[in-house]
């Protein structure tokens, strides 16, 4: 039977948008690839990398992406530290303690965290957590390291919880059900069965959190202090990786050394997020099986 | 015999202990929510108003409305759901429905896992190397609707192939061993009934890009603009990035003001979310399988 013709084009449009996803992947990392190795025509690779100071308006220019680097990573480990037991803490309660009731209450409200606009959590930070922290620890500032870190790992509660909730309710019925039979309580049952079953999802669930934290920009351009230097705890400002493209793109001359040096930590961000997130799917597809 | 129910005493003690922390911590996520929101609402419900719903803003944003950044914020909802929707529901049928195990599978997939995981202000970047540069439709709507929904492709396509998966194979089946053509009982035995889960995911990713900042931040976004757009090449004011600006640019700016725009972001992400949480409701009730 001949096809129609209509048929045959809805066809080819079907498999031309699972193309069209892949072409985005890829020119998004060569847009970013191309303009940053027009900075490294005249910048050295190293002096990128490696370089201690970022001095994007100074005479030379100095273009070090170690500062953003440790403020982001800083910023990172603070709100992971936080973050990660509490969201898995919390996980376990709504999947294995908290009566049908309470779970729903419990799921609705982190679904509405989940939808709380970044900007709106940095507004926030900036009229009251900031003042907060620097009154009750006596900082010279409230725009630190740390208030970034709180909201963020905040931020990332969601991810943590929901994806970590699934490894935990995906684990099959038989693993309870052998260790209730062995007379092992609901507790002894979730810490030393349960949960060593589910690591594979609980460990996606945390990286994905880490993507999650990396990768935000309003809240820590906002509260985080906007200072590029390297951080030497997360009481005093920093600045990271997101927050320095967000920051300076806007006052960058098109086609300047500066521009291309933001388009090479756009790709350093790009780089991370891609590994975090392929580690993520592995583990996520070690758990389904 | 004593020994023993000793030690099932102990266990069911640390049990309790154990439930209780798990429940402290749980109380540790949702009390800041809860907070997060009052505290939004009582600050900000004050002023928000008709006038400040249906005026412009006025000197230096320090009086009057926010119309205009509302207006924008609905144009670019908009137009990010024009290019993600057809893009998205495309691509999720292909993988779904035509796509084999090779490897041009695996790269859709992989590149909407990476797409999820990519920072929204790489995105910024692209869309304005992109769209702004090279295709040259300068800072704009239709610029910013792009970039926007590259974005959101990947919550589309995931939330599209999941409501494709749940419609039984069954139904797929009977319609083909009746003479229907592929295209045919996708269109009439399939799309049908997964309509309402693509809404729910789709009206979900909209209410995130609703709420972004740093995408449109080169893109599209208006410092100030008091008036309506008038083509797709206009900037226009959006929400998110005007409580960034009157948060951490305009001195002096009465903070009732801050809070209500915030409370207003809110307010449309929360709006969305509800309808699609009916959406999911009603698809569910309705489910005869």
């Amino acid at each position: 039977m001949a096809k129609k013709v209509s048929e045959y084009v809805i066809e080819a449009c079907i498999k031309l948008s699972g193309l069209v996803v892949i072409i985005f992947v890829v020119s998004i990392f060569l847009f970013l690839l191309k303009d940053s190795l027009s900075l490294f025509g005249v910048h050295s690779v190293r002096d990128f990398l490696f370089g201690t100071r970022w001095l994007p308006i100074s005479e030379p220019p100095k273009f070090g992406v170690i500062p953003l680097f440790l403020g982001s990573l800083y910023v990172t480990l603070g709100a992971i530290i936080l973050c990660v037991p509490v969201g898995i803490g919390a996980a376990m309660f709504i999947a294995e303690v908290a009566p049908q009731y309470l779970k729903n209450i419990l799921k609705s409200l982190i679904e509405i965290l989940a939808a709380i606009p970044s900007v709106v959590l940095g507004f926030i930070g900036i009229v009251w957590l900031g003042p907060f922290l620097r009154e009750t620890l006596g900082l010279k500032t409230g725009m630190c390291g740390l208030t970034g870190s709180l909201l963020l790992a905040f931020m990332a509660l969601p991810t943590v919880i929901s994806i970590s909730e699934d490894a935990i309710i995906s684990v099959p019925k038989t693993y309870r059900e052998a260790a209730f039979g062995l007379g092992a309580t609901r507790w002894q049952t979730l810490w030393r069965i349960i949960l060593p079953a589910s690591s594979s999802g609980i460990i996606a669930a945390v990286m994905l959190g880490i993507g999650r934290v990396i990768g935000e920009t309003m809240v820590v351009m906002m509260v985080t202090g906007n200072s590029p230097v390297i951080p030497k705890s997360l009481l005093l400002p920093l600045r990271t990786l997101t927050a320095t493209v967000a920051g300076e793109m806007g006052e960058t001359v098109s086609g300047s050394e500066h521009y291309f040096a933001l388009f090479a930590v756009g790709l350093i961000l790009f780089i991370i997020t891609f590994i975090i997130n392929l580690i993520a799917d592995v583990c996520l597809r070690r758990a389904r099986k | 015999m004593l020994a023993k129910g000793e030690k099932m005493n102990t266990a069911r003690i640390r049990e309790k202990v154990a439930f209780t922390v798990l429940g402290l911590i749980t109380l540790l996520v949702v009390l800041p929510i809860v907070l997060t929101i009052v505290y939004m609402i009582k600050n900000g419900a004050g002023a928000v108003t008709w006038e400040f719903l249906t005026q412009s803003p006025r000197n230096g944003m320090k009086e009057g409305g926010i119309f205009p950044a509302i207006v924008g914020t609905i144009i670019l909802i908009i137009g990010t759901m024009l290019f993600s929707l057809p893009l998205g529901i495309l691509s999720a049928i292909y993988l779904v429905e035509y796509a084999k195990d090779n490897l041009f599978t695996r790269l859709i997939k992989l590149s909407v896992v990476n797409l999820s995981g990519i920072p929204s202000i790489v995105y910024g970047l692209f869309g304005f190397t992109l769209f702004v540069m090279v295709l040259k439709f300068g800072t704009s709507i239709l610029a910013g609707s792009l970039t926007l929904a590259i974005m959101s492709l990947p919550v589309v396509i995931t939330a599209t192939k999941e409501a494709l998966e749940s419609v039984p194979a069954s139904f797929r089946e009977i319609s083909l061993s009746l003479g229907a053509t592929k295209w045919q009982t996708i269109r009439y035995c399939v799309l049908p009934y997964s309509i309402p889960g693509i809404l729910t995911g789709t009206v979900l990713s909209l209410s995130r890009a609703a709420g972004e900042t740093a995408p449109i931040l080169f893109t599209v976004a208006a410092f100030y603009l008091p008036r309506l757009p008038r083509s797709v090449f206009d900037q226009v004011m959006a929400l998110p990035y005007h409580l960034y600006v009157i948060s951490t640019q305009v001195p002096n700016m009465p903070a009732k003001l801050s809070f209500a725009t915030g409370l207003v972001l809110i307010g449309l992400v929360f709006l969305m979310n509800l309808v699609s949480i009916i959406l999911r409701a009603h698809y569910r009730k309705k489910r005869q399988w």
